[in-house]
């Protein structure tokens, strides 16, 4: 399903217009998170852009973070679905730059995180200054998935996956994961 | 994948598992853009693909080893993020001389890495730790801050990228020097023992070497670094009530191959398994 872009998402990863493109689009769109399988490509904003020239199907991605492993698996998903819809000339691209932030998330994606267990980004990325930095760094208050609570405190900055940081409910109790703002 | 057009042959011949895939893919978008480095960006990307490469495997060590579940997660990821930047930049170095990140991460000797000395230290204990992920840390950030406006694009694109990343290690270490060193007495005195064992090695990081009079615009000049570096790491140590350590320096000599004991050590780890079996997927 292709939802409905911010105008943020769509500077950053213009929707193919023409209608060759658009299927191809579709298609890679249907392609998963393999560490969140309720997030598709096209909602993490890991999908760029996607055109038909001649015949050939190029694609493009953009990894979430430079190590992150399950940039391989998807890219051989993008691959593996296109081959099956009889597309016999396919080239997936990764691209660093612009470099991919939380920010292109996209609402349904968000959505789907929180059902999912994850509290979503919270707040917009920002890309701070060189220089001195204080050590105490301001955050929003993280939702607890579960119980909607704002009640909740950081247990560990680093996750189960890069993209991940571990929040603990101080009303409900429960452990959860936050997708972290990047 | 025998539907899909098999763009990237060179890689399977390659065949140095899933890393190979990644490369052949970056490959095609070298290609395109005829995107190949000179000799000296290849040499300049090397300096800083090693550094991350020596850092990351350093930090990887720690996996199943760190004091506490939480922390052991955190180096890994890390270290994830490090090994990340290196494959870029070993990447884009190996594309002068047709050479893949893994040709120059397993099939180079020690006198051809060109990574600083801080790298290669040993881990210590977790004060050790903790005081060379402070330093590399804010370097890093300040070096890919300013390494985002370079005149190539492949470098300034990485750079965008990383310096996101390593400002959460920055982050990360920043917790753990206060945390350390205002807690027990026992923590205070391993912090600090840490932060003057580290400091010796920080000097080689501002070090100019003549190549890079050859790079303006292109690379970050080093020695530029070191007030932007003095200046973030200031408030900090004035937090933490600790003191820069004075003392001697230590030698360097990494961006031209000379290093200490440690890195041959690592490059054995980090190599036997590719060079026992070339070619070995799984």
């Amino acid at each position: 399903m292709v939802t409905t872009q911010t105008p943020l998402e769509a500077t950053a990863r213009p929707r193919p217009t023409d209608a060759a493109s658009l299927q191809v689009w579709r298609l890679a769109a249907t392609v998963t998170d393999p560490e969140i399988p309720v997030l598709t490509i096209e909602d993490l904003g890991v999908l760029r852009s996607a055109s038909v020239v001649d015949g050939h199907v190029t694609v493009t991605l953009t990894p979430t973070y430079s190590g992150c492993p399950a940039m391989d698996a998807m890219r051989d998903d993008v691959e593996a679905v296109l081959g099956t819809e009889g597309y016999a000339s396919v080239t997936v691209r990764l691209v660093l730059s612009p470099a991919w932030t939380t920010d292109w998330m996209s609402e349904t994606g968000k959505a789907k995180l929180r059902e999912y267990g994850i509290a979503a980004p919270n707040g917009h990325a920002t890309v701070r200054p060189s220089g001195p930095v204080g050590p105490l760094t301001l955050r929003l208050s993280v939702k607890c998935p579960r119980c909607s609570s704002l009640n909740t405190r950081e247990l560990a900055h680093f996750g189960s996956t890069s993209c991940k940081s571990l929040y603990e409910c101080r009303d409900c109790l429960e452990p959860f994961d936050y997708f972290k703002v990047l | 994948m025998s539907a899909t057009d098999q763009t990237f042959s060179a890689g399977e011949a390659d065949a140095h598992g899933h890393a190979s895939v990644d490369v052949t893919t970056l490959d095609a978008e070298l290609i395109e853009r005829a995107d190949v480095a000179t000799s000296d960006v290849a040499e300049y990307a090397t300096w800083l693909g090693d550094d991350s490469l020596v850092l990351g495997q350093r930090l990887g060590e720690l996996v199943s080893r760190a004091p506490e579940l939480e922390e052991d997660v955190a180096l890994g990821n890390i270290a994830l993020d490090l090994i990340g930047h290196a494959r870029s930049l070993l990447h884009y170095a190996g594309s002068a001389t047709g050479q893949s990140e893994d040709d120059l991460a397993y099939w180079r000797g020690e006198p051809e890495f060109r990574s600083l000395h801080l790298m290669e230290q040993p881990n210590g204990d977790f004060a050790h730790i903790i005081a060379r992920q402070f330093v590399t840390a804010h370097y890093l950030f300040e070096l890919y801050s300013r390494l985002r406006a370079s005149a190539d694009e492949t470098l300034a694109a990485i750079a965008s990228k990383a310096v996101k990343e390593v400002d959460y290690h920055r982050d990360h270490s920043v917790q753990w020097v206060l945390r350390l060193s205002l807690g027990t007495d026992e923590s205070r005195r391993r912090m600090l023992a840490a932060l003057s064992d580290v400091w010796p090695y920080v000097d080689e990081l501002f070090r100019d070497e003549p190549i890079i009079d050859r790079l303006e615009g292109v690379a970050v000049r080093p020695s530029t670094l070191r007030a932007a570096f003095d200046a973030a790491i200031a408030p900090v140590l004035v937090e933490a009530e600790l003191e820069v350590p004075q003392g001697f320096t230590a030698s360097g000599g990494g961006r031209r191959g000379v290093h200490s004991e440690h890195l041959a050590f690592l490059l054995a780890e980090l190599q036997v398994l590719t060079r026992a079996h070339p070619g070995a997927t799984w």
